[in-house]
């Protein structure tokens, strides 16, 4: 006797408890101010949808003279720990007719890169920021590779008459 | 080790051999169970690793200390941070660095909101492995908050490479604490669902009750750590048996269940969860203002010798030995992690089990593969 009565008592606490759960969906069914789910292409051009510090990709701001911060000292490519960062320096004429080394191309694989963050925080003349462009997915490999330095860019602590006399 | 012999068995001819993965959901990464089946009952289960092994051990002695730090996120990609800090804390320790007090309490902070994360998703994806999808959408919602402060103040959601040695890479954003202590009101609101929702749940009650138990003596036996051995009562949490931070000044417990089944190791996470909100509510008052990092030369140098350090990771303790002969590189790392010694208990535990409670058993094991192949 005692067993059936406790296999009608399961019944009952398996129904208590399942009606506990459903009650909280329930509860989210109809309160629709608490929507949680987005829909993401759509509100991507209506709000700034990731923060401000977002690791994106690494960039090299540039100001409005098409100018840089980086000397091409190389300490970044040092301190990528895979080799995500390659820097080739030229010489060019200074003022004084001196030589000096510049940069030439500053190679990023966003490919590679781990999104550690060193070679930002190493850099001595806080060249290259965060990004927060996020999108990066492309058919061709290669596209990720790309050349921070601008064309025509130069670094700010040349004089603007050497860099009409490069380009 | 006796005993862990005699848990292989000699195979006989009407086995059945089944392979569960390497692409089996329920084993959340590419892991390779082999099952040795009669009828559909386990006899066996032969882990096969090495699906996703990196050589992460090899590559840290060609990277400098504060480069190796960002490889630690790709083991246990759940405890991130407390990987990181791992390694942070060993080099610190090496050169007898002083952290100011600031970057102690925020990474107490960060350590138990990722720890808090983990076990989130883990619940998520337990409830999903048992048949109740309800239970990961709402796990997922509350993680999203936590994500979202770790995206303000660093920039990325999982794989944060936030600290080096010495402190972190730059300063938390202003709102961060506001933000952490908001968070705790909020899930403290939200726990009692979590209850609701799965742990008062008759079925999944009687799918993780009494299966899989694992005795202390076996837990100490195969070095199982963190909620998965403290559900079996091995009292093993490193931040209470040898602290580090500060968590020697903040009062929180160690959640001990003795019954050592799958539903004690479960209730020993979702207990945890609450003991971390007590943590962040302490820590988040206690962040004075200061530098975010002490002076550390650009390359760091161990003296010659062999460090050790021990953290708690969300799945137990992680290990990281080091041993430098004064370069810049290591000239050995090993990574004691949690996850491989979890993994191999499930044998032992799982036998005589069906193939469903393997599932049970193992979700409840909360593996993170690429913290086993490393
Ligand atoms: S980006 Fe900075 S670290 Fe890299 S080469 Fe330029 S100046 Fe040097
Ligand atoms: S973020 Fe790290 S991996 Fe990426 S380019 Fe910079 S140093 Fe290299």
């Amino acid at each position: 006797m005692s067993g059936i009565i406790k296999y009608f008592a399961d019944i009952l606490h398996g129904l208590k408890t399942l009606w506990a759960g459903m009650r909280i969906t329930g509860k989210y069914f109809v309160s629709p101010g608490e929507i949680v789910t987005e829909q993401y292409p759509e509100i991507r051009h209506k709000k700034q949808i990731v923060s401000d510090r977002f690791k994106g990709e690494v960039i090299m701001p540039h100001d409005e003279n098409n100018q840089h911060n980086c000397t091409g000292c190389g300490v970044c490519e040092l301190n990528c720990p895979n080799g995500s960062i390659e820097i080739i320096t030229k010489r060019i004429p200074d003022e004084n007719g001196k030589m000096v080394r510049v940069i030439d191309k500053h190679i990023y694989h966003l490919s590679m890169c781990t999104f550690c963050g060193l070679c930002i925080k190493v850099c001595p003349t806080q060249a290259l920021a965060w990004g927060q462009e996020f999108e990066h997915a492309v058919y061709d490999r290669t596209k990720l590779t790309k050349v921070l330095n601008k064309p025509g860019s130069s670094y700010k602590g040349l004089s603007s008459k050497k860099k009409e006399a490069k380009s | 080790m006796s005993e862990v012999i005699k848990n292989y068995i000699v195979r006989e001819n009407e086995d059945y051999i089944v392979n569960m993965g390497p692409q089996h959901p329920s084993t959340h990464g590419v892991l390779r169970l082999e099952l040795v089946l009669s009828g559909e009952t386990v006899k066996q289960v032969v882990p096969h690793i090495g699906y996703i092994h990196r050589g992460i051990e090899k590559m840290c002695e060609y990277d400098t200390y504060k480069q190796i730090v960002h490889l630690t996120d790709r083991m246990d990609y759940l405890s991130a941070h407390i990987n990181n800090e791992a390694v942070c804390l060993l080099v610190e320790n090496a050169l007898e660095i002083e952290v100011p007090e600031r970057v102690k309490y925020i990474r107490v902070v960060l350590d138990e909101l990722t720890r808090i994360a983990s076990h989130q998703l883990w619940w998520s994806a337990y409830g999903m492995d048992l048949g109740a999808l309800t239970a990961f959408f709402y796990g997922m919602r509350d993680r999203e908050k936590i994500l979202d402060i770790f995206e303000e103040s660093f920039g990325s959601r999982l794989l944060h490479s936030f600290n080096t040695p010495g402190g972190l890479m730059h300063d938390v954003h202003p709102n961060f604490q506001k933000h952490a202590m908001e968070f705790v009101k909020y899930f403290r609101k939200k726990l009692p669902e979590y209850k609701q929702l799965l742990t008062d749940n008759v079925i999944f009650r009687n799918r993780t009750q009494g299966i899989g138990v694992m005795s202390r003596e076996t837990a100490i036996a195969y070095g199982v750590t963190g909620p998965s051995g403290r559900g079996s009562g091995f009292s093993c949490d490193v931040r209470k048996i040898a602290p580090y931070g500060v968590y020697d000044q903040l009062e929180f417990e160690q959640i001990l269940y003795e019954q050592g089944d799958s539903f004690a190791r479960y209730m020993v996470r979702m207990k945890e969860m609450e003991q971390s909100l007590n943590i962040i509510e302490q820590a988040v008052d206690k962040i004075t203002d200061g530098p975010f990092t002490a002076k550390v030369k650009p390359i760091i140098k161990l003296p010659e010798g062999e460090y050790y350090q021990r953290v708690e990771t969300a799945r137990g303790e992680l290990g990281v030995y080091v041993v430098s002969d004064g370069k810049k590189f290591p000239y050995r790392v090993r990574f004691r992690s949690p996850n491989f010694s979890n993994l191999f208990v499930l044998n032992t535990i799982a036998r005589g089990h069906l193939i469903a409670d393997l599932v049970a058993i193992s979700g409840s094991l909360d593996l993170v593969i690429p913290d086993i192949d490393r």
